[in-house]
């Protein structure tokens, strides 16, 4: 796993490099899954309920706190996307293990 | 367009080295009322439902190609390891013979997918209440698929899909409200 | 097991059966069909509880345990 020398470590900062693949890597997958299966819920709603101010407005906090943990995911274990939705370094990390249906 | 996200909607954990749920789990992959069908039928119907309800055809019919993604790798974590003898033992020499250990769009007696298991008429309402009715096969599809297992985190993931199949239903009944509605009343709900 | 949600019913038993008879069956009718339209403000889950369950609201949640045996 590919750890850039100048990275910023943030606080919480496990003391061993990451690993993907491994306990820590699944449980802050499972905290973005978490969600992420909110967000689904609540387009789907939406989708029926246009009108719902208040699911509206949840949705749009629940998408603010995706794209925090989306964030700290991907500087910890690569891109979660494609064609330009994520960032990548060097060399290209995109085809890296573990795939989804690997974990 | 699509873009893809390398994560599964629902960590999928299987414990139980059970290579013949993988024979039945077929049934959601490739069958006439699993996920492959679900998704390209939505995806297909909504060129020409109502405006007011694409929006939720597009949504349901990518949320199902997570959720086929989930169904693979079930099948693909009982199956990855496994020898010919295993698989033959398993009830899968049929397919091991045509595909080794890939994967394949084919149901659990291993009848290939067809486009016949899906409907697009063009009537808002016909092609909704086809949509209610799959939803409520593959709720059906996933009991089943529970009762034959007692591996407990396979079980966990079958059971998070047979309750999206719940909430999938009720959105396609209220989009058949919502066309239903006469368009200069105000739906009141 | 007998939740709100199931129903049991009870097949004709023929005399002539070959094999010894399933006396009760059991389906479940699930909150969708009760509800034409999602109400607003439905209490929910907490996030990681929603996940597990595959649906963030309470009210629409449809237990299933396996029918195992007879």
């Amino acid at each position: 796993m590919d750890q850039a020398s100048g990275q910023s470590e943030r606080p919480q900062e496990q003391p061993q490099r990451p690993v993907a693949g491994d306990e820590a890597y699944r449980r802050q997958l499972e905290e973005l899954q978490q969600v992420d299966f909110a967000l689904v819920e609540l387009n789907l709603y939406l989708d029926t309920h246009p009108t719902d101010l208040q699911a509206l407005q949840q949705f749009n906090q629940l998408a603010q706190r995706s794209r925090h943990l989306r964030y700290d995911f991907e500087m910890r274990y690569g891109p979660m996307m494609n064609f330009g939705h994520s960032f990548s370094r060097f060399p290209w990390q995109w085809p890296e293990t573990p795939w989804p249906w690997q974990v | 367009m699509w873009i893809y996200e390398k994560k599964l909607q629902y960590p999928v954990k299987v414990s139980k080295c059970d290579p013949m749920m993988a024979k039945f789990l077929r049934e959601q992959y490739g069958g006439a009322d699993g996920e492959l069908s679900a998704a390209l039928r939505y995806l297909n119907q909504r060129y020409t439902i109502p405006d007011r309800v694409i929006g939720l055809l597009t949504d349901i019919g990518t949320e199902e190609f997570a959720h086929l993604e989930m169904i693979a790798t079930m099948v693909y974590k009982l199956t990855k390891d496994e020898s010919a003898r295993e698989m033959m033992l398993a009830g899968l020499g049929a397919h091991y013979a045509n595909h080794d250990k890939a994967l394949f769009y084919e149901n659990a007696a291993g009848v290939p997918w067809t486009a016949a298991y899906i409907q697009a008429k063009g009537d808002p309402i016909a092609d909704l209440y086809e949509d209610i009715a799959a939803e409520e096969k593959a709720r059906a599809t996933y009991q089943w698929l529970i009762d034959m297992t007692d591996d407990v985190d396979l079980q966990d993931s079958l059971k998070f899909l047979r309750e999206r199949e719940v909430i999938h239903s009720l959105r396609f009944r209220e989009a058949v409200e919502i066309i239903k509605a006469d368009r200069e009343q105000k739906k009141i709900f | 097991m007998m939740s709100g949600q199931w129903r049991e019913w009870y097949p004709y038993i023929s005399p002539l059966d070959p094999c010894p008879p399933m006396r009760v069956k059991r389906y479940v009718v699930p909150p969708n069909q009760f509800i034409p339209f999602q109400p607003m403000n439905l209490p929910q889950f907490p996030l990681n509880e929603a996940l597990y369950r595959g649906t963030l609201w309470p009210a629409l949640y449809s237990a299933y345990t396996p029918l195992r045996g007879g």
